[in-house]
């Protein structure tokens, strides 16, 4: 026999400091497989935010950067600009994109830097508690937004996928789910192909991933993947929004 | 004849592998790993036709699949 | 000897950066400072370098960062409020021991304050502005051509040290134009040298096992023991960097004087007129420029302090800081005055010379 499926190389051998079912070692593996099968990981730096997902500069077997909360869309900026034979991602919570990180996620892509932007949209604030983020649903309790979020003070959940769609510049947009074994295998697909433009310095390529919080959603994570796909993809529908390589993709 | 593996120690007892099996043949080990999570196993490994959806849910990367 | 060019200083050392090897520059438009942000715009791309006009200094900063991660040489620039805006990103390359050159260009403050020359951001400079104990090497100018002469000087440090140098100038030296002499271009040898220098800890192309290297700027550390044995190292280089890197400069200093002034940059400058006017009506006052502001050189001032000298007399373009640092090196042994000039406004030498002269 041999082995079909297995720890992807560009990850390193660390076990992920996540909470039991959180969705981030998933998308940390949807990348480095792509990276794997994309033969990039010799080329690759990636940029690696506060949040949750910090440690991910630990994680991935490739020169990475850990960045300022919300600035790794600037900081890839220059690791592009610096060393441009290389290729460049980030991994950004919806906190650090969405919130603190919003003029860098703009810019960047509106200069059409040439990186990829993976970006977990998990509507809460992990890393420091379980807080309310741009990306909380109206009426969804955190611990500061202790009786529901109230949209009528505080505004709508940001769509990051259709803020960055009003931009001229991006080369491929989409917005997939981590919320079951099938949406993953159709999410490694987009994410591959993310990477692969990215690998063709195609510009600015941004995949978001709809994904879950068991801990500070107080959820079982098998119930906090049924949780999400009622409540967050009405608000998050997956699909995609640009793909200029194909005719038509606007 | 395919075999599912899971590495005892990286597992945190998530529970997603479970519904993912559709041969339901992954449950929770009554042994528990050094961090005290009941680790998932494959219980019939016989019925195992390596389709992989229990790697492709597990948030860990703690399993392996062999064909 | 290369040719005298007239010159803008913003623009002098601008020049002087690519000369040095910069081809890497971001940054936001801030007024006293905008000639050195448009001369990059306007010849990075010619010498195949890359020029980024960032959405805030913020963001400017943080390019910089990624940038310096890669080991290539790397620079920006702002005007007082702007670098209150890089404050983090500044503690995040001291952190990560990241070199990177920041100018700083100080305008009237604080707040908005107004767009003159002033000095009023000395403390945020060498007392750190951002978090943490960190350590900024910083160079201040006191002449177009000495501005120009510290880019080469602060891509050196950066690189040695693996630290962030600012250089802490001001409107006037900044949009004054003086005669300027540059240093030739680096060779392409040179410039891949530069490149390659930092490959033992930057990002750059990998190999496959056995040469695969996982490199992290980075500069968290969650576990407290190994925080504390990181920045007990960040200590060790401060201390290192104090015990080489003094640079000041004696003016008129001699056994005759019995008034010792303490000034840096433009106020420095002002400063040497009215000594001059004293010392050719037969009195003799001295004076020390620091060079670099940190590590500063309080010894330079120890030094010159023998018996005739009777009080410390301390020129500054804001309400008082560089003062504190004097009061240390004097330790009290003779008085030190404090003369100030603030809103962005010069004092004159008469000024200088009345509180010289005034008992």
């Amino acid at each position: 026999m041999e082995i079909i499926a297995q720890r992807p190389k560009s990850l390193t051998d660390l076990q992920f400091t996540y909470c039991p079912g959180c969705t981030h070692g998933i998308s940390h593996r949807l990348i480095a497989e792509s990276m794997d099968e994309l033969g990039m990981r010799n080329k690759m730096m990636g940029v690696a935010p506060v949040g949750c997902s910090v440690f991910a500069y630990k994680f991935f077997d490739c020169d990475m950067a850990e960045a300022a909360h919300g600035r790794a869309p600037a900081v890839a900026t220059g690791m592009k600009r610096a060393r441009p034979d290389m290729h460049v991602f980030t991994y950004q919570g919806d906190g650090d994109l969405a919130a603190i990180g919003t003029a860098e996620i703009i810019h960047a892509a509106n200069r059409g830097e040439h990186i990829s932007v993976f970006f977990v949209n998990n509507a809460i604030y992990g890393m420091t508690g379980g807080q309310m983020a741009p990306t909380t649903l109206p009426g969804m309790k955190t611990s500061t937004s202790p009786y529901g979020r109230d949209e009528k003070d505080i505004g709508y959940p940001i769509q990051a996928c259709e803020l960055l769609n009003s931009l001229r510049a991006p080369y491929f947009i989409e917005r997939v789910s981590l919320l079951s074994p099938q949406d993953i295998i159709k999410a490694k697909k987009v994410v591959k192909k993310a990477l692969q433009f990215n690998k063709e310095e195609r510009g600015f390529t941004f995949v978001e991933f709809v994904s879950t919080c068991p801990t500070n959603w107080g959820m079982e994570p098998v119930k906090a993947m049924e949780w999400a796909k009622e409540n967050m993809l009405p608000f998050f529908p997956v699909r995609n929004f640009r793909d200029r390589s194909v005719e038509g993709g606007e | 004849m395919a075999r599912m593996t899971v590495d005892a120690e990286m597992c945190k007892g998530c529970g997603l592998c479970i519904p993912a099996c559709p041969k339901s043949i992954i449950r929770f080990s009554e042994e528990i790993n050094s961090k005290g999570y009941h680790y998932s196993e494959c219980f019939d490994q016989e019925a195992c036709i390596a389709c992989k959806l229990c790697y492709t849910t597990c948030p860990d990367v703690a399993i392996t699949i062999e064909k | 000897m290369a040719e005298k060019v007239l010159m803008k200083g913003n623009e002098a050392v601008a020049e002087a950066a690519i000369r040095a090897g910069c081809r890497l520059y971001f940054a936001y438009p801030i007024t006293p400072q905008s000639e050195l942000i448009e001369y990059m715009a306007k010849i990075l791309p010619k010498v195949e370098g890359i020029f980024v006009q960032a959405e805030s200094e913020v963001a400017a900063i943080n390019m910089v960062y990624g940038a310096s991660g890669t080991g290539r040489r790397v620079m920006t620039s702002s005007s007082s409020p702007g670098i209150s805006l890089k404050m983090e990103g500044i503690s995040y390359l001291a952190g990560a021991n990241l070199p990177a050159v920041i100018i700083n260009v100080q305008r009237g403050g604080p707040g908005l304050g107004d767009i003159q020359p002033a000095q009023g951001d000395y403390f945020q400079a060498t007392k750190g502005g951002g978090h943490g104990d960190y350590r900024l090497i910083v160079l201040a100018p006191s002449t177009v051509q000495e501005f120009a002469d510290m880019a080469d000087l602060a891509f050196d440090l950066g690189d040695k040290y693996r630290n962030p140098v600012m250089i802490l100038s001001d409107g006037l030296l900044g949009q004054m134009m003086e005669p300027v002499e540059f240093k030739p271009y680096k060779t392409e040898d040179e410039l891949k040298q530069l490149d390659e220098q930092h490959f033992d800890w930057c990002m750059y192309p990998n190999e496959d096992e056995p040469n695969h290297h996982h490199h992290e700027i980075n500069s968290l550390e969650i576990d407290p023991l190994v925080l504390e044995q990181h920045v007990i190292k960040l200590g060790k280089k401060y201390d290192l960097i104090e015990k080489n890197e003094k640079r000041f400069e004696e003016y008129n200093i001699s056994d005759e004087n019995d008034v010792v002034v303490v000034a840096f940059g433009t106020a420095a400058r002002i400063a040497k007129s009215a000594i001059d006017e004293l010392q050719d009506a037969g009195k003799s006052v001295g004076m020390i420029r620091p060079i670099t502001v940190w590590p500063y050189p309080y010894e330079a001032i120890k030094n010159v302090l023998h018996d005739r000298v009777k009080k410390v007399v301390v020129c500054e373009l804001n309400l008082g800081q560089m003062v504190e640092d004097v009061k240390l090196a004097v330790n009290g042994k003779i008085p030190v005055e404090f003369l100030g000039k603030v809103g962005g406004i010069l004092f004159t030498p008469d000024e200088i010379k009345t509180k010289i002269l005034d008992k």
